[in-house]
This record gives structure tokens, C-alpha cells and sequence, in this order.
């Protein structure tokens, strides 16, 4: 009893309690902060989101015409140097036109085209795709499933990681040394820009489905392993099932990474006007038209390099889409 | 510490005490032994009417390293066949280690070390001859939380089947089918064999995974407290479960439960821990094996009595 009486007092009283739960100026400066923090918050994802928007804007704006002309998915790339000197008045609708020169040739004339960039991109991809993700999935199973900690894992992770912080102008570099040299004029190709892509992909690729691979909880490991199953027999039904919607997922932005690069590739795959379904002799890309087209300067070409812009947004976007599309629909099963 | 060998001698008084023969023509009323009433459970009053079966594993000095650590010191045991072992003992003992040590599963912990002997049918199990995979499925293992593959009911079971290279559907349908009647399971999913598994509840989950252990035929089961996330519903339906096998199969369980392994096992092994006053690391030990009857009603160690009696742990 002593006990209790000597107690009471030091306890807190509940309207004690209660004014410390709901109120005093703690409450308001908390308050103030929190709302403070949001507004920062909402101010830095505009900031982010304004200059994705005006890029956005204004490729679309810029590449519209083009891309709808009728002709731009199946048509060759125009000859541009007579074009350039036209000043047509399609160009001059446009805001590019310049009325020096009149007329030798008309608007109807030029047949916008971007077919052999397209198809050369979708090639240089796939191919890409073909030598870098099988390649990069094997060695992430290796680094995860049997490397582990060991020093050899441990130098292939490193090499991993210094080769995704290589510039990727070095690697069109390389492969157009060891490549495209060689070869001679023959060496320039769509399989040779694959080749410099594929350096490109290869460690992305690696390092993210070593990560998926990673989220896979051990105790499927060893429920499988009690089964008397081996290693590598529990990772293709076990381990790599588990894991495909996160590996699928980073393998595909790997491929919109690619498809977007253009250093590599200005230097291995040559040029071309006309379609080239081949991954042997020259090609081109819609990266490589870009930067072509505008080192070419003047109205049409200024026109195809929008064009080609916005056929490479569209086409990496849709890229992403579908890698959230395959990753939803797998992590819902 | 020669617990194993004391249990391995028929003539010794406290196991013919404690271990009603139901067959023996020596005394038979005298069977239902005082160790019984004390543990309050009479799950052993209708054991196996032979007194002590073939020893299918032999444990010889067993010790386990993790790294430079080592983990359990001094291991000797028999483990018997169609029998229901229970490994018991406070946390950090050992009994998960020297349980994995039967199925070689410590292979995949990096720096884990095996000295000593488990002889399984009188095969070194850490020969290096030995092949680890086949060693697994012969001892197959359910572990502490459940842990079904992230595919259908029937893909669970089938998939040691398949692994071992059955193809024909007829073949795995009927072995799908046994594997969960035999865990209790066939009447509560049968009409959704082809839904995920990870939409059963955890006790369901758990006998999905006992019965993917039996579908590949082993001749031991090892569980590593398979019913520590259970519910007491849950964990009856498992004990009885373990109890209606067992005439087909070896169990060893490791409990935290001193009831469970009073309840379900025929032998006992008390592990606990020391620690070494010089590097300050805790090491566990096999305190002493016997009958289940024995170590709760007379061990013969006082700290297996200490901890039975709730005086340590």
C-alpha cells in the first residue's frame, strides 16, 4: 500500500496526457514542417517533370509532320543536298523555308522516308539483344548461384561495374578497332553496331538480374536443394521463374538504353539510303540519322532529324510499356 | 555423453521401465510406465512393438564448424528406423545445425565444416565419394517456416517427381494424389489443384510441404520445427500427421515445444549450450539421448532435468 501512495504522485495525469497527445505549439511547428516538406517535395517533381515535358513538346511538335507523311515507315531517306537547296514551300510552311532559291524542285518531290533507319535500328537491337542477354542472364546466374563471395565473382562484379561506367563512345571505338578494321570498308554493318551495343547492354543487364536474382528468397533454394535436386536444375525451375518479370523487365530497358545510343554506332555501321534487311554491309539507325542529319544542317535534313527524333521516342516508349506490362502481368501470378 | 550407447542396450532397466512392449511376454501389464502420466501424454502406449529397430543414422563424434566458430561439439547418437526422433534444447544449441548435418543442406551455407562421422546405412554421408544430391532425396526435409514454390498446388508435389525424371501425367497424377492424402491434404484441395499454393493457409502450406517431401519416396524425413508458425489447430493435424507416417518413414523433428517431443517422439536428444570462459563463444552440445519416456520421466543428467522441469531455458 506504502508502495502506491508514495507512486501516485509521479504518475502523469491524464489531462496531462491528453494535452501532450493533441496539442502545444510541438504540434503546430510539426505541422508547419510537414507541410513545408510537401510543397518541397511537389516543387522538386515539377522541376523533374517540366523539362521532360518541353523535350516531349517539342519533338513531338517538330517530328509530327514527318512521321505522318504517309510515306516515312516504308520509304528510303531522301537525297538531301538538292532538297536543302529548294526552300519549297512545304519547307517554308514549316518555319524552315528560305525563298532564295525557287523552285527546281516541288514540295510533291520529296518523298519523306525513314524505312532503312528503322529497319536498322529494330536489327542493331535485335541483335544487340541476341549476343548481350543470354550472355548477361548466365552471368548473373554464375556471380548469384555459384560465384558468390568468391574472388572470382567478386573480379567479374568489379569488371561489371567499371565496364557500365565505360563511356559508350569507347566502345564504338573498340569494336570499330578490332571489329570494323579488319574488314575494311566491308566491316561496317549492322552486326558490328550490335557488337558495340551489346558491350553496352552487357553489364546493365548482368548487374540487374543479379539484383532480381538476389530477391529470390532462399528457402525456395534449399526447398528445392531437400528434393535432391542440383544447382542448376533448381535455378532454370526454381530460382530464374521466380525472378523472370524483374530480369525481363531490366533486360528491356537495357534495350531501350540501346536503342537510343548513337556514339557507338556512327562508327561501326556506316550509311545507307536505302533499307538493308542484312546484318552484314552498311546500315543505319534512327540515332545515327539524328545525328547525321543534323551535322548535314539545312531544311530537309533539319525535317528528317525531327522525324527520326520522335520515331525513337515513340519506339523506346513503347519499349518501357511493354516491360511494365510483362513485369505486372508476371508478378501477379 | 555415452547417452547413445546406454540406449542402444535393451537390457537397460529404465528403457524396459519406461517403454510399454506390447508383444513381450515379460510383463506385459506392467507396460504403461509411470513416465507416461508424467509426461501426460500416451501418444508411445501404442509404439512399435519391437523394442529398438535398426539404427539408420550413427552419429560418431560429430562436431560442426561455421568458420572458425564452432557451432556443435561432441554429437554421438543413434537415430532408429520408423521412429520419431525430437531434437530439444534452448536456442543456439545446435539441434538445426546437426539436423541439417543429416541431409548435407549445411553444404549450402558458405564456411559451414563438418568433423566426425554420420553414417547412414553405414555410408560416411561426408565421404567425398558421396554424392550430396542423392542424399537429399533419399532424406528429404520440411522446414521451419513453409516454404512452397511459388507455382500450383499439383506443381508442388510434382516437382520432385519430375526432377527425378517421371513424365508420364498418369504417373504423376497418382503420385500427386497419395502425397496429399497421406498429408491430410487431398480432401481440402483436390477440386483446386491447379491454384497457387501460396493462397493456402500456413498450416495447409506447411502439409503441402510434407507432402512434397514424401512424393519422392524418401526413406527419412527430417523437420526442422515445423510448427513453430502454426497454430495449436495446426500443429495437432501436423503431429497427427507425423504419427500415421511414421510406420513408413524416419522422423526427425527439432522442437522448441518440450510437449511436442513428449507427445510424438520415441526418442529424445537434449542439446544445450557452454560457454567457452576463455574465448567467451557459445557452443552447443549433445547433452544426452535416450527414450522419450527416459528423459522426461528419469533422465539421467541433471541439466536435461533442470531444463525439463523448467528450472533453465
Amino acid at each position: 500500500m506504502s508502495a502506491t501512495t508514495q507512486l501516485a504522485p509521479e504518475a502523469p495525469r491524464s489531462d496531462e496526457i491528453a494535452r501532450s497527445l493533441t496539442g502545444g505549439s510541438m504540434a503546430r511547428s510539426r505541422r508547419f514542417r510537414n507541410t513545408t516538406a510537401s510543397v518541397m517535395m511537389v516543387v522538386a517533381f515539377l522541376v523533374a517533370a517540366v523539362p521532360l515535358a518541353v523535350m516531349g513538346a517539342q519533338v513531338f511538335s517538330q517530328g509530327i509532320d514527318a512521321v505522318t507523311s504517309g510515306s516515312w515507315w516504308t520509304s528510303p531517306i531522301p537525297e538531301t543536298g538538292r532538297a536543302d537547296l529548294a526552300g519549297s514551300e512545304q519547307m517554308q510552311d514549316l518555319g524552315f523555308g528560305d525563298s532564295t532559291s525557287s523552285a527546281t524542285q516541288s514540295a510533291g518531290d520529296v518523298v519523306l522516308g525513314m524505312a532503312p533507319a528503322i529497319v536498322g535500328t529494330l536489327l542493331t537491337v535485335l541483335g544487340a539483344s541476341l549476343l548481350a542477354i543470354p550472355l548477361g542472364i548466365m552471368g548473373a546466374v554464375y556471380l548469384h548461384e555459384y560465384g558468390k563471395t568468391g574472388r572470382l565473382a567478386k573480379l567479374i562484379r568489379f569488371m561489371t561495374d567499371v565496364m557500365t561506367g565505360v563511356p559508350s563512345v569507347i566502345m564504338g571505338v573498340f569494336i570499330y578497332t578490332v571489329w570494323v578494321l579488319p574488314r575494311g570498308i566491308d566491316g561496317r554493318s549492322a552486326f558490328a553496331a550490335s557488337l558495340a551495343l551489346a558491350c553496352l547492354m552487357l553489364p546493365i543487364v548482368v548487374r540487374s538480374t543479379e539484383e532480381m536474382l538476389r530477391l529470390v528468397p532462399d528457402n525456395l533454394r534449399e526447398a528445392s536443394a531437400a528434393l535432391g535436386t542440383r544447382t542448376w536444375k533448381t535455378t532454370i525451375k526454381v530460382v530464374l521463374p521466380a525472378a523472370v518479370a524483374g530480369i525481363t523487365s531490366g533486360s528491356l530497358l537495357a534495350v531501350a538504353r540501346a536503342a537510343g545510343e548513337t556514339a557507338p554506332v556512327v562508327f561501326v555501321i556506316g550509311f545507307v539510303k536505302t533499307t538493308n534487311w542484312s546484318f552484314m554491309g552498311a546500315n543505319t539507325t534512327l540515332s545515327a540519322q539524328i545525328y547525321s542529319q543534323q551535322q548535314n544542317g539545312g531544311e530537309l535534313s533539319t525535317q528528317l532529324a525531327w522525324g527520326a527524333a520522335l520515331t525513337l521516342v515513340a519506339l523506346v516508349l513503347v519499349l518501357t510499356v511493354v516491360a511494365r506490362a510483362i513485369s505486372r502481368r508476371f508478378s501477379t501470378q | 555423453m555415452d547417452a547413445t550407447e546406454q540406449s542402444v542396450k535393451p537390457q537397460d532397466p529404465s528403457i524396459m521401465a519406461a517403454r510399454p512392449l506390447t508383444d513381450s511376454p515379460v510383463e506385459p501389464s506392467a507396460a504403461p510406465a509411470a513416465g507416461v502420466s508424467l509426461m501426460g501424454a500416451t501418444t508411445t502406449a501404442d509404439g512399435p512393438a519391437q523394442e529398438l529397430l535398426p539404427v539408420v543414422f550413427q552419429v560418431k563424434d560429430l562436431d560442426v564448424y561455421y568458420g572458425d566458430h564452432k557451432a556443435v561439439h561432441d554429437v554421438n547418437m543413434s537415430i532408429r528406423r520408423n521412429e520419431i526422433s525430437a531434437f530439444i534444447g534452448p536456442s543456439g544449441c545446435g539441434k538445426t545445425t546437426v539436423l541439417r548435418c543429416f541431409n548435407r543442406m549445411n553444404d549450402l551455407i558458405a564456411g559451414a565444416r563438418v568433423d566426425g562421422d554420420i553414417e547412414y546405412h553405414g555410408v560416411n554421408l561426408y565421404d567425398p565419394k558421396v554424392n550430396p544430391t542423392e542424399v537429399r532425396r533419399r532424406i528429404g526435409m520440411v522446414f521451419q517456416k513453409p516454404n512452397p514454390f511459388p507455382k500450383s498446388i499439383y506443381d508442388n508435389i510434382a516437382y520432385g517427381p519430375r526432377i527425378a525424371g517421371i513424365k508420364k501425367k498418369a504417373d504423376l497424377d497418382e503420385i500427386v494424389e497419395r502425397s496429399l492424402q497421406r498429408a491430410a491434404l487431398w480432401d481440402e484441395v483436390k477440386d483446386r489443384l491447379k491454384a497457387s499454393a501460396l493462397g493456402m493457409s500456413g498450416g495447409q502450406q506447411q502439409r503441402l510441404c510434407i507432402a512434397r517431401a514424401v512424393a519422392v519416396n524418401p526413406e527419412v524425413i527430417l523437420m526442422d520445427e515445423p510448427c513453430s508458425a502454426l497454430d495449436p489447430i495446426a500443429t495437432g493435424r501436423i503431429e497427427d500427421l507425423m504419427l500415421e507416417i511414421k510406420s513408413e518413414y524416419t522422423i526427425v523433428i527439432v522442437t522448441h515445444n518440450m510437449q511436442q517431443a513428449a507427445r510424438v517422439s520415441d526418442a529424445t536428444a537434449f542439446f544445450s549450450t557452454e560457454v567457452n570462459p576463455e574465448s567467451d563463444f557459445r557452443s552447443g552440445l549433445l547433452v544426452e539421448m535416450d527414450r522419450t519416456n527416459t528423459i522426461f520421466s528419469n533422465p539421467s543428467d541433471t541439466r536435461t532435468e533442470n531444463y525439463i522441469t523448467g528450472r533453465f531455458g
